[in-house]
């Protein structure tokens, strides 16, 4: 039964990661990304997935998909179902799968935070039913596959687990949330092992919204630059395998981190704008701190929300500043989106494997780009690859509609 | 003092019916299917049969308030539903001494301007509103919402078939019990518009789309309508059919125990009552399905299923009810509700 809950554990499990995928325009899993982030490359280049003639920008940070997909149990069919958001998670989700060792599982939730799912099988759709309102003939598998729900199943169906399914879609939060909300059922006992993460694809429809908004960069993406101007949007996916640290023992699984906070809250300003002064991202560093029993001075790295729009950055960096307090120059900063640009509602998920690999690396990821940071930032901004001892880092993530969310990692040792 | 529980403590509903659970409460008692009215289809001479929302009382004060003034109707019918389910609590909220938590529960969702966008941007990318694009966004109607309300507290929006909501029930149960928040309001919304009925059309040529909103306020407390049970979610994967999910969805619940109300809320792709047959067939209770008299509302209609149990419940003599949810294209669930 999903309710009434099993016995709250009188101590909350400890959770941990034994697996992580991640795709990104910086390329195809673990070891190529990581390369790229501790150097800071940028992955942007000329938009091809749509014609962005017309758009007041037209670059973003484009996946390489490779031509084949790896073997899992999808039939060809099935496989000439995914579009290109879901063939991204299937990317990263077959990565970390391989990397937990998990196997076929008839309980095994999964927790997946998106902001658009298949969105250019709808934008297909749409132009279909208008251009041609007589003809269905493919109609019924975009209108199917458009939803993430069905594009979730087909990873269940990959990987040959079912369980429990949950999609969180808090706009640009929502990996980040869905990371949080597994981190959740394993910590209450719901659950012994979770598969979680975000994905989100390029598509005309959102690539337009933000270029309406002029929140796109005409210039390139300088996240808590003095002078900066807009983000500059991506596309990706990364998953994570959240188990038990019992559960990961008990199989002798090679643990990557430990996850050891979540906080989340909402902003309710305006439905695009942070409010000035970051209450809200204020309290979700507060609240995943409380959760994770550490204190600012202890958080070695933060791994910024940082989308380069002058709204987001200036709220956060007021939110970091008051989090910190008097500590607040010992706490190192970067922003991950000026290599691979605002994945949305990837952007939480793909940023926690970044942290990942900082923590395993011992490096901290520099947001090359900027060069001059804006005044409003009294914390350290990271601009150059550098080694460094990282223990526990933050990441944050914020979204549309006031969605606050952050999470904490510890490294394994 | 009694054992604190996950208590429906309120519950509010905008639906073809009305603005107001009093009005779908009305209609479900005459026990006929609403009228549908004809939504314009480009392209296609004949329009599409939909049962639309009545326009909204003019005397509701929210419906001034800033961030309502551009929004499109799922958000008016989530703020409705919302409030009525709340109550008198709204002001707790307000006043910051009650932490409220908000789960809502969308498939289609705000697909109205989410059309309208795309086609603004099928035109001329360069001259798309930028009014509209913020209101497509999954969570703009939750966010709205925490806005007029003023909740800082957590918020989610769960996307998913007609399953969602329930699921969202649980999800919401999890903060109460975890004491993160107060109060939670789930509430299930959609909207009308000829993208979606089209859509849906494809799957059920006789299937009528609605829209609406349904809202449960839960809260711990010692006594009401108290969520009992809610049963593993069976996902349409591994050669697992949608008859097969609800049928095992009925095995649990029975195993809960006796129930004298089944309420099921099918929404078969291809026979509209084959899903809710192959699970109410013999169920020894009385048994009542809202969608033939309210049309498919996806997440608005599962509300709707269990407002209408807590209803049975509340105003009758009945002490258990059960809400059975066949999704059309992820998962079966059901749940048990229980008058302590």
């Amino acid at each position: 039964m999903l309710f009434p809950f099993p016995n709250r554990p009188t101590e909350p499990p400890r959770v941990v990661i034994t697996g992580a995928g991640i795709v990104t325009a910086l390329g195809m899993g673990w070891d190529v990304n990581a390369a790229g982030f501790r150097i800071g490359r940028r992955a942007f280049r000329p938009v091809t997935v749509f014609d962005a003639s017309r758009q007041r920008v037209k670059v973003a940070a484009e996946v390489d998909l490779p031509p084949k997909l790896p073997v899992t149990r999808l039939s060809r069919r099935q496989e000439l179902r995914l579009d290109r958001a879901a063939r991204q998670l299937l990317l990263a989700s077959v990565e970390c799968w391989q990397q937990a060792g998990w196997e076929s599982s008839e309980n095994l939730s999964l927790v997946l935070g998106t902001t658009s799912g298949g969105m250019t099988l709808g934008e297909e759709f749409l132009k279909h039913a208008q251009g041609n309102p007589n003809g269905n003939r493919r109609q019924p598998t975009r209108v199917a596959h458009y939803q993430c729900q069905r594009q979730a199943l087909l990873i269940m169906e990959a990987l040959g687990f079912s369980g429990p399914l949950t999609i969180v879609a808090n706009a640009c939060a929502s990996g980040a949330n869905a990371i949080g909300h597994a981190f959740d059922l394993i910590r209450t006992g719901r659950a012994e092992r979770v598969l979680t993460g975000g994905f989100d694809g390029l598509s005309e429809l959102v690539f337009a919204g933000f270029g309406s908004l002029q929140a796109l960069s005409l210039t390139g993406c300088r996240p808590f630059a003095a002078d900066r101007d807009g983000l500059g949007l991506g596309e990706g996916a990364a998953v994570m395998a959240l188990e038990t640290l019992a559960s990961a023992r008990q199989r002798n699984a090679n643990i990557l981190a430990e996850l050891v906070g979540y906080g989340a809250a909402t902003d309710c300003h305006h439905l695009t704008q942070p409010h000035p002064h970051g209450a809200a991202a204020l309290r979700s560093m507060t609240e995943a701190c409380r959760v994770a029993k550490l204190s600012p001075t202890q958080i070695d790295y933060l791994n910024a929300h940082g989308t380069g729009t002058p709204l987001n950055d200036g709220a956060e960096a007021n939110a970091i500043n008051r989090w910190a307090g008097g500590d607040v120059t010992q706490i190192k900063v970067s922003s991950t989106k000026a290599s691979i640009g605002h994945l949305l509602g990837a952007a939480g998920s793909v940023e926690a494997v970044i942290c990942l690999m900082a923590l395993q690396g011992q490096w901290l990821p520099p947001t090359v780009p900027t060069e001059t940071v804006d005044p409003l930032c009294q914390f350290e901004f990271i601009t150059k690859s550098r080694d460094a001892k990282v223990d526990h880092v933050l990441t944050n993530s914020f979204g549309f509609g006031g969605a606050n969310a952050s999470l904490i990692f510890r490294r394994w040792a | 003092m009694g054992v604190s529980r996950i208590i429906l403590q309120g519950v509010g509903a905008v639906s073809p019916a009305g603005w107001s659970a009093a009005e779908l409460f009305r209609v479900l008692a005459v026990k006929q299917p609403l009228p549908a009215t004809l939504l314009e289809r480009p392209g296609q001479a004949t329009g599409l049969p939909v049962r639309r929302v009545p326009n909204a009382p003019s005397t509701y004060p929210w419906l001034r308030h800033p961030r309502l003034r551009r929004v499109s109707p799922i958000t008016r019918f989530a703020t409705a539903a919302a409030l009525e389910a709340l109550g008198d609590d709204a002001k707790g909220v307000g006043d910051g001494t009650l932490r409220l938590g908000i789960v809502f529960c969308v498939q289609a969702g705000c697909v109205n301007y989410s059309s309208r966008f795309y086609q603004e941007v099928l035109k001329d990318p360069a001259t798309a509103s930028p009014l509209v694009f913020p209101e497509t966004v999954f969570n703009a109607p939750a966010s709205h919402l925490a806005a007029v309300l003023g909740t800082p507290a957590i918020n989610y929006t769960l996307v998913g078939d007609e399953t969602a909501f329930v699921q969202g029930l649980a999800t919401a149960a999890g903060w109460l019990e975890e004491h993160r928040i107060d109060g939670c309001l789930v509430i299930g919304a959609e909207e009308c518009d000829w993208l979606t009925s089209d859509a849906m059309r494809l799957f059920n040529p006789q299937a009528i789309l609605a829209e609406g909103a349904g809202a449960v306020y839960l809260k711990r407390a010692a006594s009401g309508v108290a969520l009992e049970a809610i049963t593993d979610p069976q996902v349409y994967v591994s050669g697992v059919s949608r008859d097969l999910a609800a049928r095992k969805v009925r095995q649990d619940l029975e195993a809960i125990g006796p129930a004298t109300m089944f309420f099921n809320s099918s929404a078969d792709g291809h026979d509209e009552l084959r899903t809710g047959n192959d699970v109410g067939r013999e169920w020894p209770g009385a048994t009542a399905s809202l969608r033939l008299i309210t049309g498919d509302a996806f997440c608005a209609a599962s509300a709707w299923q269990v407002i209408a149990a807590w209803e049975a419940l509340r105003a009758g003599t009945e002490q258990r009810a059960f809400v059975t949810v066949a999704g059309c294209n992820q998962a079966a669930i059901g749940l048990s509700l229980i008058r302590v």
